[in-house]
């Protein structure tokens, strides 16, 4: 590193403490722009995943109700992708360049979608665990350092109030009704609750990036705290249904206030991330399905746009 | 120059379409605010793209889309000069100025 270097990534720290905001133009350490970019578009490929495991229950809504709530909420998902997509431009990456690097696997995105949604109490369960989890971080990140992302984090918080509320109301729905609808929601509670617990990513002492990622405030609260917060949050709420979470050691510790929760497997979170989960394959190859689908209409829209832009010029001459 | 855009029909990728940037005003009489950015062939589709994305919530009653590269930004290595808030020049505020006594509602 050059003196020149070292001098402004002092200035560029002075501006991080003093709580100002970094603006694309701004000079910025190529390792802050780097870490954004994997972050930014990690969670932007998570929103348009996303739509994968909740679009296999729309046209099997039990409801007409049910059936346009989750057509909303899933088209929320595709638009929440394309804000993180157009923020994560301003750091000098390509939008084609993101897109690649989901569909050839370099890229990541979040480990939860990687497991199926087996019924319908599945699509509760989400809303509530796992729109609940990404609530609870991203409202952390509305006060991420980065100004675009930041932006993009407060458009999607406030829109995303809704997908929380209309989960749970679908567990409660299933929990007061028939025995066997509380046996299918019961279930599919046991199957999300320790790998939304794992959303939050590795604890701060094993996670390469939180430190770094911290003291640029990206994030201003560590995996496990925020894994804390969305614990103490949602095990009252699992009490008012009548729903048990799946760990035999979780109590409360009456000294901290905060509920204790037995070891995570981070082994199975491992796996997970390494291409082994349940829908890993599926899921790209339906990514990949969808762009190469998409290659008409893309390519329709530009050959209208040149062609109009002919026509333009003939009648300017 | 469409051409070199959109390259042939068989090459065409998403980032050859242009990046426009969004501005939206939410109610009539306050100003158009920058609220994201979007690829669009063409302004029309940038306009209903924006559409489909910027305002799927609440209201909205006009928008705006430009194409990126026709923004002139300012460099924030000068801003200290470019910017100058001409401090210095105390007579720029009302405050310099002796009002006589008994006067009101100057």
């Amino acid at each position: 590193m050059t003196q020149d270097d070292a001098h402004r990534e002092r200035a560029f720290q002075a501006r991080i403490d003093a709580d100002e905001t970094i603006e694309p133009k701004d000079w910025m350490p190529e390792r802050y722009r780097k870490q954004l970019i994997r972050m930014m578009s990690q969670h932007g490929h998570s929103e348009i995943v996303g739509m994968l495991p909740e679009g296999n229950w729309i046209t099997r809504a039990p409801t007409l109700r049910r059936k346009m709530v989750l057509l909303a909420k899933v088209q929320d998902e595709a638009g929440h992708g394309l804000y993180l997509y157009s923020a994560a431009e301003t750091l000098g990456i390509d939008r084609f360049e993101l897109v690649q690097q989901l569909l050839d696997g370099t890229a990541k995105y979040s480990n939860i979608f990687n497991y199926p949604t087996l019924t319908w109490a599945d699509i509760g369960v989400i809303g509530w665990f796992v729109d609940g989890a990404a609530i609870v971080n991203q409202t952390m990140l509305a006060h991420a350092s980065y100004g675009p992302y930041a932006r993009a984090m407060v458009r999607i918080c406030k829109e995303e109030n809704f997908h929380k509320k209309q989960g749970l109301e679908i567990v409660a729905t299933m929990a007061g009704g028939t025995a066997e609808q509380r046996d299918m929601v019961q279930d599919a509670v046991n199957r999300w609750w320790w790998p939304s617990l794992m959303m939050f990513g590795p604890s701060d002492k094993d996670s390469p990036n939180s430190q770094e990622l911290l003291r640029w405030r990206v994030k201003r609260k560590g995996n496990d705290e925020l894994r804390q917060r969305f614990v103490d949050l949602t095990v009252p709420q699992a009490k008012a249904v009548n729903l048990t979470l799946p760990d035999p050691e979780l109590r409360f510790n009456q000294e901290s206030e905060h509920w204790e929760i037995g070891a995570i497997n981070w082994e199975e979170f491992n796996q997970v991330i390494r291409g082994n989960g349940p829908c890993n394959r599926e899921r790209l190859a339906a990514r990949r399905r969808a762009f190469e689908d998409g290659r008409w209409v893309r390519e329709a829209a530009a050959a209208y746009a040149a062609k109009r832009d002919t026509c333009n010029e003939f009648q300017a001459a | 120059m469409a051409d070199q855009k959109t390259g042939r029909a068989g090459e065409v990728k998403d980032s050859e379409w242009p990046l426009w940037e969004v501005f939206v005003q939410e109610v009539g009489g306050e100003p158009h605010q920058h609220a994201g950015s979007l690829h669009a062939p063409d302004a029309e589709m940038a306009l209903q793209n924006a559409r489909d994305v910027y305002s799927r919530r609440g209201k909205v009653s006009s928008m705006w889309v430009v194409p990126s590269e026709k923004i002139t930004a300012s460099s924030p290595e000068e801003n200290g000069s470019f910017f100058d808030p001409s401090n210095d020049k105390v007579y720029r505020h009302p405050q310099f100025y002796k009002v006589p006594r008994g006067v009101k509602n100057l």
